[in-house]
């Protein structure tokens, strides 16, 4: 096994100018929460019966969740198919998705109407295990404790807590286990949540395999984020670009990529929905959008040289990312067609509250990388490639 | 111990294989039936007047407020009191008029006019009911109305969105928000009474019955000579009401009859359901599709508990067995 330095806090000023942004952002996400709690959810956002689910759903959850995906997707790399090469990567991408959940958490919480009665879904009386909803909520809310215990380890390092950390170690197997099930369980039945709204979904989205579809694409988006991740902290914190890691990682995704556009075409083919993919429309575009989107890493990581290189790499990843959150978009706002009449587009203050969302997750890596082991300690500077 | 190639990819065969034989062990969802004693509306756009008795009648009964329509007139916006164009978070049931061209002549396309009306169908196999998560929408095993529950409802609005004939309604506008949908005067059917809408109706557009027998009155109805008079039920079927009229010239299609496996409340036009706006619908229904998925995927939690195993034995094989924990790490050099 390679060996790798040990993960060690970063350090340095938690007050910063964007550290003071990002706190900001987040105030003003507060005073339009206030307001949806005084006044309802129509004071703040564009929701409608028509449009019952907006951005907050849409972006929040099934963006959010997907590219922390990285979380669960990594942890399958490093622990269970024991690839030890790609452990620097996994306590930033488990971080990463703690903060994604944790924030789509969040969302769904003050989207829901009657907020106070959300444990409902929890209690045997209420609990109904058809309904797809159930089944992500349930999975969501255990995956965020999973993550908790999973990110103990660096918790407990800082803390020096030598005994708690060992017995800790003993049993982490097991959460590690539950950690890559629930995800792989719940992104799957967010594509499914969308088969229930039947023809109302457009018919180059809706489809049986959507649990598949959205399952392939979210481990895609989950390393595209931890590459993005990585070469940011690479250029903000003056760290090494770990590119060999992370070109084994996006060969991956890249197959993932194949494979999801495979399904996918044969999938529309088969469903007989292929003249609507030449048949003007919005779905039509976004379709077409997505895929190309998709398809990048396919074709600029083509020679081994290439799919070296730092730029290829990052742009690859952006436009797996990219071509995830179009798609993610597209199937719960734009192919979701209610009947003549209804329109939707995101209001000031659901926009706002998105963003502090956002200001949330970026604001919770600084304060994290700061103070606790979750980064490899930094190389001597000859080590830099 | 590092998992090679071969052990990586007989893993993923046995992933595979495991997942593969869980749908035919587990059966398809079957689609439910349509309950024996099951009740429901027959709406005959033909006998419908626009008189919209049925509209206050609803209101009342359910104890929904009014609304207030903005009326531009004049270039001033004026509240006109209770005059919904569409169902709502305040509004049950609405009587809504087509017309075409100059709208002469009623029940014909060219330059005609048609009544129609949208409140909840009852579905055999409600999309709303599958979607909710806390048991809030609930079909009743006997008499097969579809119900609403506020003590269970959290807000999350997935039945405003799963339902195809937008039915169900969110009340936005207040921090104590519910859904609101036609439950077919639930309330009213332990005193004798029935629904509202149907009581009031005076020449029994909208009647109320078992759906065995509106089905049996739709096919006398559909063998009477358009144009010729007979007596019409009015009210409930069975009742003593009555109220004669013309037979109207019917486009040969209940809807409802096989939308997404069938509704209990039946429509019957004398112009096309689609200038109706009534939507075309698959006869399969969305929440038998989405729970044989679940189903399939989740029967007996098999494929998640064999994936767990695996899972586990893995990681442990990976993390304790080999006597080095990945994550413990070699100790840090110190500078």
């Amino acid at each position: 096994m390679t060996a790798h330095a040990a993960p060690a806090p970063v350090g340095g000023r938690l007050v910063t100018k964007t550290t003071v942004v990002l706190a900001g952002m987040m105030l003003a996400m507060g005073a339009v929460l206030v307001l949806r709690l005084v006044y309802g959810l129509g004071a703040v956002t564009n929701l409608n019966n028509g449009y019952p689910w907006g951005l907050w759903i849409a972006w929040d959850v099934t963006i959010g969740t997907a590219l922390a995906g990285g979380g669960f997707s990594t942890a399958l790399l490093v622990y269970v198919l024991n690839r030890g090469q790609y452990h620097p990567l996994i306590r930033p991408a488990l971080l990463a998705a703690l903060l994604g959940y944790l924030q789509a958490g969040l969302s769904v919480f003050v989207d829901l109407g009657r907020w106070w009665d959300f444990w409902h879904i929890f209690w045997p009386t209420y609990a109904q295990p058809s309904s797809v909803l159930f089944e992500v909520a349930l999975c969501i809310m255990a995956y965020i404790v999973i993550l908790m215990i999973e990110l103990l380890p660096a918790v407990l390092e800082r803390l020096h807590w030598q005994n708690a950390r060992k017995r800790l170690d003993r049993v982490l197997f097991v959460f590690v286990a539950i950690g890559v099930l629930l995800p792989t369980m719940h992104q799957s039945s967010l594509g499914t949540l969308l088969v229930v709204f039947g023809p109302q979904v457009h018919p180059l989205y809706q489809s049986n395999l959507l649990p598949l579809l959205f399952l392939t694409s979210t481990v895609g988006m989950g390393y595209a984020a931890v590459t993005i991740e990585a070469a940011i902290s690479s250029v903000g914190l003056e760290r090494p670009f770990e590119k060999e890691i992370l070109a084994k990682l996006l060969a991956i995704g890249r197959g993932l990529m194949g494979l999801f556009l495979f399904v996918r075409l044969c999938d529309v083919v088969y469903r007989g929905a292929l003249s609507h993919t030449y048949t003007p429309s919005l779905p039509m575009f976004t379709f077409w959008l997505e895929n190309a989107l998709l398809s990048v890493p396919l074709w600029l990581l083509a020679s081994k040289k290439n799919a070296q290189r730092a730029k290829y790499l990052f742009l690859s990843a952006m436009a797996m990312a990219l071509g995830g959150i179009v798609y993610r978009l597209s199937a719960f706002l734009v192919a979701y067609q209610t009947g003549a009449g209804w329109s939707y587009f995101p209001s000031l203050g659901e926009l706002t509250v998105t963003t502090g969302l956002i200001a949330f997750e970026v604001l919770g890596v600084i304060v994290a990388v700061r103070l606790l082991p979750i980064l490899p300690a930094a190389p001597e500077r000859t080590l830099t490639p | 111990m590092s998992l090679d190639r071969r052990d990586f990819f007989r893993l993923a065969a046995k992933t595979a294989a495991c997942a593969a034989a869980t749908p035919r062990v587990a059966e398809a969802r079957p689609s439910p039936k349509l309950p024996d004693e099951a009740l429901g509306l027959l709406f005959d756009g033909t006998l419908c007047i626009g008189c919209r008795a049925c509209m206050p009648a609803c209101k009342e009964a359910n104890g929904m407020p009014a609304e207030r329509t903005p009326l531009e007139a004049n270039g001033q916006t004026s509240a006109v009191w209770d005059a919904p164009l569409d169902i709502s978070g305040h509004t049950l049931n609405v009587i809504k008029a087509w017309r075409d061209g100059t709208g002469l002549t009623k029940d014909v396309v060219h330059d005609g006019y048609a009544f129609t009306k949208q409140s909840c169908y009852h579905c055999v196999d409600p999309s709303c009911v599958s979607a909710c998560p806390v048991s809030a929408m609930t079909k009743d095993p006997v008499n097969g109305i579809v119900s609403y529950s506020v003590d269970a409802c959290i807000g999350c609005r997935y039945c405003v969105a799963a339902c195809p004939f937008g039915v169900p309604r969110f009340t936005y506008d207040t921090p104590k928000p519910v859904i609101s949908k036609c439950q077919l005067c639930r309330h009213r059917l332990a005193n004798g009474e029935f629904a509202a809408c149907a009581t009031v109706c005076p020449t029994g557009a909208t009647l109320f019955g078992k759906v065995k027998e509106l089905k049996a009155e739709i096919a006398r109805r559909r063998r009477l000579t358009p144009g010729s008079t007979t007596t019409f039920p009015r009210g409930r079927l069975g009742g003593t009401d009555s109220y004669v009229g013309r037979v109207g010239r019917y486009v040969p299609r209940v809807y409802g009859e096989r939308e997404i496996g069938g509704t209990q409340v039946l429509h019957l036009s004398g112009v096309p359901f689609e200038l109706l706006d009534k939507p075309e619908l698959p006869d399969v229904a969305p929440a038998a599709i989405s729970e044989t998925i679940q189903h399939g995927l989740y029967y007996g939690l098999i494929a998640p508990a064999t994936f767990l195993g695996i899972l586990v034995a893995a990681a442990r094989r990976n993390m304790i067995a080999a006597g080095k924990n990945p994550d413990a790490n070699p100790p840090a050099v110190k500078p």
